[in-house]
């Protein structure tokens, strides 16, 4: 099977790759790359742990060809944190305790975070929406709502 | 049996020449275009390898055009796109809710309505909002192109008339004048992130006195393809779309009705409901085309 030469950028810097034709965008991130911050969950796009951005629109990584990533923009969990410190989205999630086991936690940061890039003062409803596609077992959603709302309110302050 | 491998065709005479290269070939192949169904389906229930063609980058399939009389829709176009274009959403809101509805924020980003329809489910959110709205698939095939309407296009369950050389380009709608408009409901448990257990879509054009002049009914979920209701077009045509009129409207979806039991519902609970969606939807679709 001859492999494909799959140029693109993520989280700002050039990455070249070789793939198999039916490898997911969410293998290459974790397997070629290192980028092992981008969780696999469920692999049918359920879940949401392995959410990323593809040119700047939320997707699941694991209904992604690493092929399709050819030109494009990819946003990791690795590229959210500022080089100062942890987004605000990070640090509510701390505050507030919206995580336990920690696996669904980059794909709910990566989403939170086009949320509030596209709509910063979102309803309880809206983000319960958006967050739908992503699941946890763990907190029982409630604590990841209100980090979301409270990250909200902090960067509505810091703009 | 051959191996995967990957193709995206900039041109659409690139992408037919693909598919005929890789039949003469003895590849199977298929169509890619948001790939939520595709790639889980490959790896699940058919991983025979295959030359997935990817249609995101041709023209034809990224084409959004309102005109003054008909309106096209690209197949590869993300339902998340299509929902944030305003002029879209209100000249065909109850086909924009059908996309909204189907999958997360996630999904939303990659799936299209071209995909839906290809995928053929018997409960394909879009396709009722589509047979009622009389929308018409653009088909390139190696001759040239054909169209065929989405109430023709499914023939079975998971199987359409598309050929292996051919490809879906978009959705070709009548534009709705101003009197005019579709609305559709479908019934899950959960309120997000579900496959219908029984759908309804309605279009009507009501005249300046609020009687309608013409319907069209469809339901999903409840037989082997989703079906176009003549009988509930015909309760709704020459009323107010009152309460009478939509339960007889209701009543003909019940009647057409033929679904299964399986793990979303059974046959009893889907007859009844889809009625209620039909009377629901026909009430949102009413108040619309009068505001």
């Amino acid at each position: 099977m001859s492999k494909l030469h799959v140029t693109t950028s993520v989280n700002g810097q050039p990455e070249e790759v070789l793939c198999e034709p039916h490898q997911s965008l969410l293998d290459v991130l974790r397997d070629e790359l290192g980028l092992t911050g981008t969780k696999e969950g469920c692999s049918t796009g359920d879940c949401g742990a392995c959410s990323v951005t593809l040119d700047g629109r939320l997707v699941c990584s694991c209904l992604v060809l690493a092929a399709e990533a050819e030109g494009k923009e990819v946003g990791t969990i690795e590229g959210v944190a500022n080089p100062d410190g942890l987004h605000v989205l990070q640090q509510k999630f701390l505050e507030h305790a919206a995580l336990q086991c920690g696996i669904c936690t980059p794909g709910f940061i990566v989403a939170a975070k086009v949320l509030l890039e596209r709509d910063p003062n979102p309803d309880e409803t809206t983000i319960r929406y958006w967050l739908a596609g992503n699941l946890c077992r763990c907190t029982g959603y409630d604590k990841i709502i209100r980090a979301v709302q409270d990250a909200a309110t902090e960067l509505a302050h810091e703009a | 049996m051959g191996d995967y491998a990957y193709a995206a065709p900039t041109s659409l005479e690139e992408a037919l020449s693909v598919l005929e290269s890789q039949a003469n070939d003895g590849q199977r192949t298929q169509i890619l275009a948001g790939g939520t169904d595709v790639l889980v389906q490959m790896r699940s229930i058919d991983k025979e390898p295959r030359t997935l063609v990817d249609i995101k980058h041709i023209a034809e399939t990224n084409a959004l055009s309102i005109g003054a009389d008909e309106i096209f829709i690209g197949a590869a176009i993300p339902s998340a796109a299509l929902n944030e274009n305003d002029e879209l959403k209100g000249l065909l809101p109850g086909l924009i809710e059908a996309a909204d509805l189907i999958g997360s924020t996630q999904i939303q980003g990659r799936a299209t309505i071209g995909g839906n329809l290809c995928n053929s489910s018997p409960a394909g959110d879009t396709i009722p909002a589509l047979v009622v709205v009389s929308a018409v698939c653009v088909i390139a095939s190696p001759g040239g192109s054909r169209e065929v309407a989405v109430g023709d296009f499914v023939t079975g369950v998971g199987e359409n008339c598309l050929e292996s050389n051919e490809i879906l380009l978009g959705l070709k709608i009548p534009r709705p004048g101003n009197n005019s408009a579709d609305a559709y409901l479908r019934f899950i448990p959960r309120t997000e992130m579900d496959i219908a257990v029984a759908g309804a879509a309605v279009a009507l054009t009501l005249d300046e006195g609020g009687t309608c002049t013409s319907a069209r009914v469809a339901i999903g979920a409840v037989a082997p393809t989703v079906l176009l209701v003549e009988a509930a077009s015909a309760a709704l045509v020459g009323t107010k779309v009152d309460d009478d009129a939509l339960n007889a409207a209701a009543a003909a979806c019940s009647d057409a009705a033929s679904p299964i039991t399986d793990k979303r519902g059974t046959v009893e609970y889907r007859t009844k409901v889809v009625g209620v969606l039909c009377k629901r939807a026909g009430g949102i679709a009413r108040d619309r085309a009068s505001s």
